[in-house]
């Protein structure tokens, strides 16, 4: 047994993994024991998704090989994955919601009886696995009717029903409640002492300094270093993560805030019709808004640029209101928003780069009846392209052969090409590589500095904390509260994204 | 334009064939009604290109064919309207079908198919119940000046001096013209790349600035008007019309001429060029079917294993080409890298 347990249970040697316009994994090595809690961090686009894919059977590496208990295995789907053991939670739950939680765990292998589903074997058995992970419910309960933390719980549950011995979890207390997130981690503990592995991926640093026994960053598809326990303090991970010193990688000059340019009052969005938002951007000011997954804050952009409309309230640009029914009428009043599903709401992907830099300024090509500028077109699109440093061989190039940091630079590039003056930004960074994050970081102060007001949705702490002149915290739809660039610390953000308000001040 | 190509190749080669197997297919007769019938679907299948375009369907075409074919000579030649007011009608007709249908599917967000499904279903029964099932003629004097436009050139004012005009059908001009006027609003305004752009992602194309919802109603009154002028057009040319049966499948064979023309069902592409092939390629199997003496009763299973072959040829050449671009992409990615660090 012994022997045993000193030998790893899951190694990943020179993966690499490469998709069309990008490296996602390049020759990345990892190890994991049995019983050991191990923390995969680095920042959006680092790699750290794909290689739990492919852990899963979900997809091929192209180079690399893969050990469990020191045998050589090739994953080639979710089954084969399963059959060795390792089971994936993934961040966007797989549950079917109009199933009951015992249907779910034995979904797609559900025990007979004279060929019929045998529910009674189903709910003892699942009942006993809900008690495995501390969830006090029936298992005949619907499973739309949980919470997100709960339904986290029946996802591990059906790991644990599968007898995963590696668990992954990909960054499972994203939406959780901060009494969810400590449930989960006891969860997490007790698993490690039953002898499951874990790999744990999180942007929370904090979580991950309590729970982990070590520490592998990724960097650009890479790995960045490792840490043991001792090891383990915030500025040495952001520091790997990072590849450089903070203070350099996001781009901040002094912005000196001018006027009010964008003023909310009152707002009542219809995702959170008890909530009244109020706020308001200066014209060169930065401001960030933070908070959990499903805090409200896509919802809140959706109202600004029109998408959805608000249940009351007012908007005002410049000290006038104006009326947002659609994106149109937001682009009228001078907003621009850079959404955060990029490929479904951002671009269209089977278009050209200068399709697609045009196509917000098509409408001011009405001058000419209604005809198509080229020359207008060409114009912005060059210019963009070099501004923007945009990677293409050419204006011609069809967008989704581009990589996800040069496909974000010409949603910017459309807009930066009617001029907004409100920028909207949701989850600017997520999934491009370092260098195009820096460079869009770059951009933002850029833009700050010209006059622009830009407010950016950001889920990584790194990027709130960085770039942010004045920061909202936004907890089950409300604005719990505004921190100045003085008061601003992770500590504070979590306590106010969590709804622990009694600590934050405001 | 490449992927024309391959359709222009198989027009060719079923051409070459025929005018082998029977030397009464060259004739100047075959010819001038080969060319005229292929302009009619032409014709209704840019109209429906529209709505392929924006990721669309109308099922409601032939329909519609029926309908306004029955309504006209009911109009001027029973109710004795004078034939503008007849006119008047099947336009506004036509505009008022391509406007509901657009108004459902963008403001109830019904499915296109649904909607155009149960057009094809009102409009046939209208069609049937307002003459009674009677046959329709367009015998009648009142019709005399618009069958110039399924005559020949020559007829035209100031063309009869021409003696290679008689071999030319108007209808091909007519065709000719709308197939300009809509290849410039496809591809030189920006009401024409506002529809591809919404054709591929509506979500992203709304997100951008434009009114989706006016510009996809457009497209179906757009269709639903060429269909009506087609109606028109087929009625003249026909002379005599059965109301439950006029127009029959001709919303297949529109379909069908843009799909084989590289219109894609799923949206966002389609060159009119490809589509006034690809109706020609349809028109010229149903008279090749004729002439090489092949049983009529399997024209219809001709058609369809050809726009078949048609399509699976399109689909894999495109899968060939993707892959191409992957291996390039990938030797080009693989170097990229190092030049970020």
């Amino acid at each position: 047994m012994n022997l045993l347990d000193n030998s790893p249970l899951l190694i990943v040697e020179s993966v690499t993994k490469r998709f069309p316009g990008v490296t996602a994994l390049n020759n990345v090595c990892l190890s994991l024991a049995k019983g050991e809690v191990l923390a995969l961090i680095g920042e959006n686009g680092a790699g750290k998704s794909t290689l739990m894919k492919i852990l899963a059977g979900v997809q091929m590496p192209d180079e690399g090989s893969i050990r469990v208990n020191g045998c050589p295995v090739r994953l080639d789907s979710v089954q084969t994955a399963q059959a060795n053991g390792i089971a994936l939670i993934h961040q966007e739950l797989n549950l079917s919601g109009n199933l009951s939680i015992g249907d779910n765990i034995f979904l797609g292998r559900e025990p007979l009886r004279s060929g019929l589903i045998d529910k009674k074997k189903i709910h003892i058995e699942a009942q006993s696995f809900l008690t495995l992970v501390g969830l006090d419910v029936s298992a005949d309960v619907l499973v739309d009717s949980l919470s997100i933390g709960q339904q986290q719980l029946v996802e591990i549950a059906r790991a644990l029903s599968v007898d995963a011995k590696i668990l992954i979890m990909d960054e499972p207390t994203s939406s959780l409640s901060q009494h969810e997130t400590e449930r989960l981690m006891e969860v997490v503990k007790d698993l490690r002492g039953r002898g499951v592995s874990v790999i744990y991926i999180s942007h929370r640093l904090g979580e991950v300094q309590e729970l982990a026994d070590r520490v592998t960053v990724f960097r650009d598809g890479k790995n960045a270093g490792d840490l043991v326990r001792d090891e383990m303090n915030h500025d040495r991970m952001v520091q790997l993560m990072v590849g450089r010193d903070i203070s350099q990688f996001y781009v901040r000059s002094p912005h000196d805030a001018g006027d009010v340019v964008l003023e909310v009052k009152d707002l009542q969005t219809a995702a959170n019709p008890g909530c009244y938002l109020n706020f308001s951007v200066r014209t060169r000011e930065i401001v960030g808004v933070a908070g959990l997954v499903g805090a409200g804050r896509t919802e809140l952009f959706e109202v600004l640029f029109g998408v959805q409309p608000a249940l009351s309230g007012r908007v005002m640009v410049d000290g006038r209101e104006v009326s947002l029914r659609s994106p149109r009428d937001a682009i009228d009043a001078g907003i621009a928003l850079v959404p955060e599903d990029r490929k479904q709401q951002g671009i269209i992907l089977e278009m050209t780069v200068r399709m697609n830099i045009g196509l917000a300024g098509l409408r001011q090509h009405k001058k000419k009846a209604g005809f198509l500028n080229a020359t207008q077109e060409a114009d912005d699109t060059s210019a963009m392209i070099e501004r923007l440093k945009i990677k293409t061989p050419d204006a011609g190039q069809v967008v989704q052969y581009l990589s996800g940091g040069n496909q974000q630079k010409v949603v910017l590039g459309k807009w930066l090409s009617i001029a907004p003056r409100i920028l909207l930004l949701d989850e600017p960074t997520r999934g491009i590589d370092v260098g195009a994050k820096q460079e869009i970081y770059g951009l933002m102060d850029e833009l700050a500095k010209k006059g622009v007001s830009i407010l950016f949705v950001s889920s990584e702490m790194e990027e709130i904390l960085g770039m942010s002149d004045r920061t909202l915290v936004m907890h089950e739809g409300q604005i719990t509260g505004q921190l100045v660039r003085d008061e601003l610390s992770e500590e504070r953000v979590m306590q106010l994204a969590t709804g622990n308000v009694a600590m934050g001040t405001h | 334009m490449k992927k024309n190509f391959g359709i222009l190749g198989i027009l060719l080669v079923v051409f070459i064939a025929t005018a082998i197997g029977n030397p009464n297919f060259l004739t100047a007769y075959n010819m001038f009604n080969l060319l005229e019938r292929a302009s009619l679907y032409g014709i209704i299948g840019i109209g429906v290109a529209f709505v392929i375009i924006t990721g669309g369907i109308d099922l409601s075409i032939g329909s519609l064919i029926g309908l306004v074919a029955t309504l006209l000579p009911f109009i001027v030649v029973q109710q004795s309207f004078p034939l503008a007011v007849g006119l008047f009608a099947i336009f506004a007709l036509s505009l008022c079908v391509g406007l509901t249908h657009g108004v459902l599917i963008t403001r109830l967000k019904l499915q296109p198919f649904v909607v155009t499904l149960c057009g094809l279903m009102i409009y046939r029964g209208i069609a049937r119940w307002i003459v009674s099932d009677k046959t329709m003629g367009y015998g009648n004097e009142t019709f005399s000046g618009l069958k110039v436009m399924v005559g020949n050139l020559s007829q035209l004012p100031g063309m009869s001096g021409f003696s290679w005009a008689k071999h030319i059908p108007v209808a091909f001009l007519i065709l000719l013209v709308l197939g300009v006027i809509a290849s410039v609003f496809l591809n030189k305004t920006i009401y024409g790349r506002y529809l591809l752009a919404l054709g591929r992602n509506e979500q992203a194309a709304r997100f951008s600035g434009i009114n989706t919802s006016v510009m996809i109603i457009i497209a179906y009154v757009i269709c639903s008007v060429i269909s009506g002028f087609g109606g028109l057009l087929f009625a003249l040319d026909y002379g005599s019309i059965q109301p439950d049966s006029f127009g029959n499948f001709y919303e297949l064979y529109a379909i069908a001429a843009a799909v084989l023309g590289g219109c894609s069902l799923r949206g966002g592409e389609g060159s009119i060029f490809g589509i006034i092939l690809g109706a020609a390629l349809m028109r010229l199997l149903m008279n090749s079917i004729s002439m090489l003496g092949i049983d009529d009763q399997l024209e219809p299973a001709v058609i369809g294993i050809v726009i078949l072959i048609g399509v699976m040829v399109d689909e894999l050449v495109k899968r060939f080409a993707a892959r191409r671009r992957a291996v390039k992409q990938a030797k080009v990615t693989t170097a990229l890298p190092e030049v970020d660090a």
